[in-house]
Parts: structure tokens; C-alpha cells; sequence
């Protein structure tokens, strides 16, 4: 076993081996190199073959029409070019979007972009447990509301959003429904027959593709509408300039088909694994489990460890790679701000750990995290006043802090 | 983010980690800081007739430089006078630790927190 550990499986994932090998073939002169726009000569059928057929694996995953797959640079460009693009295409129709305070920060600084530019943005707030409330959703929307976008899978507490009920209510309404689904695809099954679902993100390299390489599903029925935030030659019907980049496409398609072969079998053994790593985590006191646990992908576990700040926690855990909701690094110091929108005070955020595992997340791995975890919170715990405090039954919430 | 040598010696072997009897007349506290804001020090001085510090114990919940920056400063406060105490500077803290300028409330917080304690220990006089 190597150290450090990959725990952090929702900020990337390595290629899979058989995705890089697919992606090699696809850039010498040896390979398949061809300019897919290229249609006078063999090199750009070649090249169109592939990005063809790498548009159709990615269809499957989902169940769509390779029609509807536009390519992009990752999950970010998706977000702003559903966002914008139907924001600008439908102004005339109306300027009022709503999302949700969880969303990541490529659908949340598109809607202040659009702000900026005179668009209105309702941000939801979560329950507590993460999820929409579809009340509470349903009372946000408006006879002017154009757009709706919400996550599938949230990347930090990894909570499964009801994207179905919300796009049922959203076709009724004839309000476009972007979901993000970085975070989802390959982990949760999606099938867009069955979700009535506009324009979805995707990002190859939270799968074990490639980064820089990802789409957005853009529906055909009924259609939908963008308009272009790259211009240029025209590629991918007009919505998305730029040369086809060959290789990294047909990366994500391999890493898309291997993921609809693969998912049942991965979110079992995922499963085992992360239900294994809380069963190591029980004795410690004073833990809080971030996110609804039943609407939730196995491979997230997002933990506060009270009374121990998330930062100092990573650097005793240094031979595991995980990630913290703690922003000590920031000039704010502000914690994270999905664990603030469920309502978890800062002190809690300040705390949490996100552990993301995957397909190469081993038994051995977990084991060795259980026994870091456990012997390292005790010494952080003996050096935290609050910890002091608390054992000695000191209400925190009744002392003046000096906030700084 | 990487840390200097000196931040990780001082978060792995924390200097002078402990409590004081807060209630005792020649024992200064300073608890500086919020849980909100992610760190909170608490610096506690046992000082003699004479005003030097004998002894100086801490517990902080905050980063790996808040930690240090603490666990240093009990080391320097040790056998210094109250006066000379006080004259400690954060900016003394952040060059010993080599802090990255995201870092540096680390070491404001610690001047702070031998600033309170020494309050502390004179208004119980």
C-alpha cells in the first residue's frame, strides 16, 4: 500500500488505464490525429469515426440521442453555457432563474454574472439535510422564470437531489431545467427518457477521464434553445466553437462506456467500503454526519469532528488525501458555504472532512484510515481549549468570542 | 499548501501543551479568538513576585500555523518580565515561522493572546 491514500476521489479520479490507452491511440502520426472537420480526406473520417462514436457511449450512459451531446472543455463550461446561453437566448420571455445555495460555483457565478447584466436569481436554501424542499421549490417560481438549475449530485456532501419530481414540476410550468451532473453521472443511473430534463452537465475526469474534456446534453424534445458563449467555426451545431479535441473525447467515451458497465458492481463494493469506514469512526465522539444519509452516493462521506479544526485534522492525517470545508486558507475565513447553507453553525464547518472514495479505493485503505483518524482526533482533541471546555460542561454558545 | 519545517516541528511536538488553575492570583489567561473564525488560542502565564513568567501553558483549536505560532510563543514568553512580554510582536512570530501571508492572523492571534493574558493577570492585582 502507498501512501498518501487517494481520498478524494469527487475533486478528481485517475485515467483508467484502458481510457489512456484508447486516448494514446489518437495522437501521432502512427494514430488516429485527424482534424474531425476535416471531411475531404480519410484522417478526418477517421477522426469523425471516433468522436462519433465516443458521442454515442456517452449517449448511453444516459439513455439520449448522441444528437443531443455537445462537446466542452468540463462540467464549468456546461454550466455557463446552459446558464447564459438560454439565459440570452430567452430574455424576451423572462428574466428570472432560480438555483439553489449549494450549486458549485460555475452555476453560482453564472447566475451573478447574469445578475450583473439585469437577470433576477432566486437562490434556494436546502433542509438541513441538503435536499430541496419541493414546496418550497414550487412557491420560487414565477410566470417570468425561464430557467431552473439545480444539481444532481451535490460535490461536497454528496447528496442526491429529487431531479425527477423537480423536472416534472419545471415541463408542466414549460420552465428549461439544467441539472449539473458532474458529480453524477457514472455513480447514479440517468435516464433521460425517463427525466424530463433540458440540458445536463458532464465532466470526463470525475470518472476516470480525462480533464478539460466534458458536454452538455442539450434536449431535442422539446428543444432547446442556447446561444453560443465560443464562436467560431461552427463546431457541434453552431452552440460550441473549436476544433473537437480527438483524444480527450474519445477518453471520455471509453471512461462513459467502462462506467455503465462497471456502476452497479463499483457503488456495491463503494458501498461496503464507505459503510466500513463510519463503522471505524464510531467510537469517536462528538461526530456529525454532513448530508442526508439515505439520498446520498456511497462514495461521499462528509464528517465533522467537533471541537478539532478541519485543517489542523489534514495535517495529522498527512497520509491521507482528503479535503476540508475549512477555509483557513482563505482571506475570509469562511468555512464552507454548502455546510452553511444547511445551517451547520461554523464551528461545525470549520471541522468537516470529506472523504470521496472510488474504483481504486481499496479494504487495506480504509483500514489504515480508521486506525490515522482514531489515534490522531484524541491528540488534536487534548490540544483544543474547546474540547477542554465542553468536558467540563461550558456552554460554547454562552461566551463572548472575540471575532476577528 | 506547503509549511515550513519549523510550523510542522511545532505542530507534531507542540510545546508546553496544559492548563492552569485559571482562579489562582499569579496565573494570567488570554483566550483570543472565536470558533466561528476557525481558530481559538488560549495562552495562560504563571508569573512571580518578582513579574517574570515562570511557566506558560497553552491549548489552541485553529490550523497547523495557529498551533505553532502558540506552542512558539509559550517557548519565548518563558523567563521573559511582563514588560518585556509585551513587546513581543507578531511580525517576530511570522518570520520565525516562516508564515505565508494567509497565515499571518495566525500570528496576530498569539500576540493577542500574551496581550489578554497579561491584562488578565494585572487586573487580578
Amino acid at each position: 500500500m502507498k501512501t498518501p491514500i487517494y481520498f478524494d476521489y469527487s475533486a478528481t479520479t485517475p485515467v483508467d488505464k484502458r481510457v489512456a490507452e484508447k486516448m494514446c491511440d489518437c495522437l501521432t502520426t502512427e494514430g488516429n490525429f485527424g482534424n474531425p472537420a476535416s471531411s475531404s480526406h480519410e484522417f478526418g473520417w477517421q477522426a469523425e469515426a471516433a468522436t462519433d462514436k465516443a458521442r454515442k457511449d456517452i449517449a448511453d450512459l444516459i439513455n439520449a440521442n448522441p444528437k443531443e451531446i455537445v462537446f466542452t472543455s468540463g462540467a464549468t463550461e456546461s454550466n455557463n453555457l446552459a446558464i447564459k446561453g438560454v439565459a440570452h437566448f430567452y430574455k424576451k420571455k423572462g428574466k428570472h432563474i432560480v438555483t439553489c445555495k449549494t450549486e458549485h460555483k460555475a452555476v453560482l457565478d453564472s447566475c451573478r454574472q447574469l445578475e450583473r447584466e439585469g437577470y433576477e436569481i432566486t437562490y434556494l436554501d436546502p433542509e438541513d439535510n441538503g435536499l430541496i424542499d419541493l414546496d418550497k421549490f414550487k412557491a420560487a417560481l414565477r410566470d417570468d422564470t425561464i430557467l431552473v438549475s439545480i444539481m444532481h449530485v451535490n460535490n461536497e456532501i454528496g447528496v442526491i437531489q429529487d431531479i425527477k419530481s423537480i423536472g416534472e414540476i419545471t415541463r408542466e410550468r414549460k420552465i428549461l431545467f439544467h441539472v449539473d451532473a458532474a458529480q453524477s453521472a457514472g455513480k447514479v443511473p440517468i435516464d433521460m427518457d425517463d427525466l424530463k430534463v433540458d440540458l445536463m452537465s458532464f465532466s470526463a475526469h470525475k470518472i476516470y477521464g480525462p480533464k478539460g474534456i466534458g458536454a452538455l446534453y442539450v434536449g431535442r424534445k422539446p428543444r432547446v434553445r442556447l446561444e453560443a458563449q465560443m464562436h467560431g467555426g461552427g463546431h457541434e451545431r453552431g452552440m460550441r466553437s473549436g476544433t473537437l479535441a480527438t483524444h480527450q473525447i474519445v477518453g471520455m467515451g471509453e471512461a462513459f462506456r467502462l462506467a455503465k458497465e462497471e456502476m452497479a458492481a463499483d457503488n456495491e463494493r463503494i458501498r461496503m467500503l464507505r459503510d466500513r469506514l463510519l463503522k471505524g469512526l464510531d467510537g469517536i465522539e462528538e461526530t456529525y454526519i454532513n448530508g442526508d444519509m439515505e439520498q446520498r452516493i456511497p462514495h461521499n462521506l462528509n464528517i465533522s469532528f467537533n471541537f478539532v479544526e478541519g485543517e489542523s485534522l489534514i495535517m495529522a492525517l498527512k497520509e491521507l488525501a482528503v479535503s476540508s470545508g475549512s477555509a483557513c486558507t482563505s482571506a475570509s475565513l469562511e468555512p464552507s458555504y454548502v455546510l452553511r447553507a444547511l445551517g451547520r453553525n461554523d464551528e461545525l464547518a470549520h471541522s468537516s472532512i470529506r472523504f470521496s472514495l472510488g474504483r481504486f479505493t481499496t479494504e487495506e485503505e480504509i483500514d489504515f484510515a480508521i486506525a490515522k483518524i482514531n489515534d490522531n482526533i484524541g491528540k488534536l482533541r487534548e490540544l483544543s481549549p474547546l474540547w477542554e471546555m465542553f468536558k467540563d460542561g461550558i456552554d460554547l454558545d454562552s461566551i463572548e468570542w472575540t471575532a476577528h | 499548501m506547503a509549511y515550513s519545517e519549523k510550523v510542522i516541528d511545532h505542530y507534531e511536538n507542540p510545546r508546553n501543551v496544559g492548563s492552569m488553575d485559571k482562579d489562582e492570583t499569579n496565573i494570567g489567561t488570554g483566550m483570543v479568538g472565536a470558533p466561528a473564525c476557525g481558530d481559538v488560542m488560549r495562552l495562560q502565564i504563571k508569573v512571580t513576585d518578582g513579574g517574570v513568567i515562570e511557566d506558560a501553558k497553552f491549548k489552541t483549536y485553529g490550523c497547523g500555523s495557529a498551533i505553532a505560532s502558540s506552542s512558539l510563543l509559550t517557548e519565548w514568553v518563558k523567563g521573559k518580565t511582563l514588560d518585556e512580554a509585551a513587546e513581543i510582536k507578531n511580525t517576530a512570530i511570522a518570520e520565525e515561522l516562516e508564515l505565508p501571508p494567509v497565515k499571518i492572523h495566525c500570528s496576530v492571534l498569539a500576540e493577542d493572546a500574551i496581550k489578554a493574558a497579561i491584562d488578565d493577570y494585572k487586573n487580578k492585582k
